[in-house]
């Protein structure tokens, strides 16, 4: 039975085809553990900071968990009061609550005896007792109440932009890739090189011309504004024309002897047909419209409309930073995304892998 | 791409989701749907079933038109007007001026010596930020899809940790690392525990830009790391056999077989990248502002500032040196064109 027993060394050395580790592997895994450390270190690093609280943020060096300082209620006194470690002259440790400073002295309480009479004792000679606690109301302050930071109307108008300019993308998107794979009709290929050859044109070369368009519908500081510009994304024809060359011509046919109107045939047959390539410009255009930051930040001006993008560059970008604030709603703020993430990661990879493109 | 490539899309949550909603949903469709048939069937009747080609793509058209095509023909009007009004007839004709003013150097290597010394200044950084991002990009992006090729364990995990910072927003990725790099940071931290010395980071002028190349490369990189593991996994495993028959070793592998046939994605990573950054703007907005002083200011951000957050709003001069950038990416596009024709002829 010796023989059978395995080291957890060589258990977890153990490798596909019976071979040992090797130098290539040792290093392969080195390069994995830090590329994990860097990738998403900061990351974790970001979450636990934000439930810190603001003391605690401007400790240095700062402790890995988020510490607060254990309160006690102490019969007699209406507020819970802090705790510390005192040592005294003799050495003894004991205990005891601040009841309020005065200078370098501090009026302590032992919680054991609430009756007696406060026991003074040097600052220098207490440590604060602190517990692992997670500050919640760094997130239920902002969306409470916070000046300067509206955080629900932020998350109101990012929702409202996301949902409404991907509906929007994916419909206008179809179509045009539906016109463009499946029928022949004068200019359809200038028209498809004409949308295709603005990939590489960024809105950042047009900003002022758009803008003037946006201003003289009356969109500036409006959702709208944001919205439509962005919406016939060439990326999401280029994806949806490429999958619909695939559905046979035979099907439409079919449907047309059948008596099915062109309308009905986009609707009824190449939309469901397409579902697997809509999900993937679906999921890209609630990433890129979520994360958007230039355009809004060029369009809306008045508090009242920024997104959460823009709202979160403002907060931070005040005299003094409220750091406690402005980690938790930049957790807020990356949630969501890490959500789809998580749920359709595969939707996304495949995606980009296949288009080459973000 | 074919529809086999793309995973099957039953039975997801979220369509269970979407499926829930759809007593609500539904009926409101079926009317829309209806509607915009009831009104097509007849145009359909009188055009035929080739010209309701425009009909569809019509939508898309309309809104490209007027906020794309119009908008990249106006702003040539725009660049060769001045003032500072916004509506084209309120602005005098300066026919070349915008562009004589961006170009008044007298010695181009020294943005000090330029009126629009912001301008130059921006450029130099932009191609400094440039080469080194991408360098950055294409190195690392090409050993981690290397590693993730491999047979290791928890492949799946190791590739989402890679790719996990490039679905985050810019503006959240500089905050992230503003609180890791500020004076009390945790990063000066680990530097006292072994012996180091505490920066201001962001705010040294040698640092900053190293940074802010540093915070882009990690935000990207995973996205290329993606795009080079497809092109890897494409590469036929016989190749491989056929290579160890021969008695190849690791780098001949890599050398021989690997890199050849990795080539044109390679091209594609290194031209997207390219493209990519030298239109960078967010993410630096929001972690530097493109200070210390304007070390890390690139174009984009001149064009954005000229334009927009400055109190009197420049907009020819914005105007101009956006199409100055657009002509960059325009070179960059066209050389992709010759020389990726090139390497698919070779």
């Amino acid at each position: 039975m010796q023989a059978d027993r395995i080291s957890i060394g060589q258990f977890l050395s153990r490798r596909s085809g019976g071979k040992r580790v090797n130098t290539a592997d040792a290093l392969t895994y080195l390069y994995l553990t830090i590329g994990t450390i860097l990738m998403f270190g900061p990351v974790l690093w970001l979450v636990a900071s934000s439930f810190k609280t603001q003391a605690g943020l401007v400790k240095y060096p700062p402790p890995l968990l988020p510490y607060q300082q254990v309160q006690v209620d102490v019969e007699g006194f209406d507020k819970p009061l802090p705790l510390y470690t005192v040592t005294e002259e003799d050495g003894t440790i004991s205990e005891l609550a601040q009841v309020r400073r005065v200078g370098i002295e501090a009026q302590m309480v032992d919680p054991a005896e609430p009756g007696a009479e406060p026991i003074k004792v040097n600052i220098r000679q207490r440590e604060p007792v602190e517990e692992v606690k997670l500050a919640w109301e760094n997130y239920l302050d902002p969306l409470i109440e916070l000046e300067n930071f509206d955080f629900f109307t932020y998350l109101k108008n990012s929702v409202i932009v996301t949902t409404f300019a991907t509906a929007i993308t994916l419909v206008i998107n179809s179509m045009a890739a539906f016109a463009l794979s499946k029928y022949r009709f004068k200019g359809r290929d200038a028209i498809f090189v004409l949308f295709i050859s603005t990939l590489m044109i960024p809105i950042t070369v047009i900003l002022v011309p758009v803008f003037l368009v946006i201003t003289s519908i009356g969109w500036k500081n409006n959702l709208w504004g944001v919205i439509i510009p962005g919406a016939a994304t060439p990326t999401g024809i280029f994806l949806l024309r490429q999958y619909m060359l695939t559905i046979p011509d035979e099907l439409l046919d079919a449907a047309r002897i059948d008596g099915a109107s062109e309308w009905h045939i986009y609707w009824r047959i190449i939309l469901p047909l397409a579902r697997p390539a809509l999900a993937v410009l679906a999921i890209f255009s609630v990433m890129w419209r979520w994360n958007d930051f230039l355009w809004p930040l060029i369009v809306l001006s008045q508090n009242d409309y920024f997104t959460l993008q823009v709202g979160l560059n403002a907060f931070q970008g005040e005299l003094q930073i409220q750091w406690h604030y402005v980690l938790a709603m930049t957790v807020v703020t990356l949630l969501p995304i890490t959500l789809v993430f998580a749920f359709l990661q595969r939707f996304i990879t495949t995606g980009i892998a296949t288009t080459g493109m973000k | 791409m074919t529809a086999s490539e793309l995973p099957a899309i039953k039975n997801r949550s979220s369509v269970r989701l979407l499926n829930q909603l759809d007593p609500i949903t539904r009926p409101v469709l079926l009317l829309l749907v209806t509607a915009v048939d009831r009104i097509l069937t007849p145009i359909q009747r009188r055009v035929g079933i080739d010209k309701m080609g425009y009909f569809f793509v019509l939508p898309n058209l309309l809104i490209f038109g007027i906020f794309v095509l119009f908008p990249m023909l106006l702003n040539f009007y725009y660049a060769m007007t001045g003032g500072t009004k916004l509506f084209p007839e309120d602005r005098p004709f300066v026919g070349l001026d915008n562009f004589a003013t961006l170009f008044d150097c007298e010695n181009f290597s020294q943005p000090n010596s330029c009126q629009e010394d912001l301008f130059w200044r921006g450029i130099f950084n932009t191609i400094q930020f440039v080469v080194f991002q991408v360098s950055g990009i294409v190195l690392f992006s090409l050993i981690t899809a290397l590693v993730l090729n491999r047979n290791i364990i928890a492949r799946g995990f190791f590739r989402s940790v890679f790719f996990y910072p490039v679905l985050l927003s810019p503006v959240v990725v500089a905050l992230i690392w503003k609180w890791i790099l500020q004076h009390e940071g945790v990063l000066n931290a680990i530097l006292e525990l072994f012996g180091g010395e505490s920066m201001r980071w962001l705010l040294d002028t040698n640092w900053a830009m190293f940074w802010v190349v540093f915070v882009s490369v990690w935000a990207l990189m995973g996205f290329y790391t993606l795009i080079l593991l497809a092109g890897l996994q494409s590469i036929p495993p016989e190749l491989y056999e056929a290579s160890s028959i021969d008695g190849a070793n690791t780098w001949q592998d890599f050398r021989f077989v690997t890199m050849p046939l990795l080539m044109p994605t390679m091209f594609v990573v290194l031209v997207l990248s390219l493209i990519r950054a030298v239109q960078m703007f967010d993410q630096i907005f929001v972690l530097t502002g493109g200070g210390p002083g304007t070390r890390t200011q690139l174009m984009v951000q001149y064009i954005y500032t000229t334009g927009f957050s400055n109190q009197i709003q420049l907009f020819g001069l914005s105007a101009a040196a956006s199409m100055v950038l657009g002509v960059s990416l325009l070179i960059l596009t066209l050389l992709q064109l010759r020389l990726g024709n090139q390497s698919s002829l070779a």
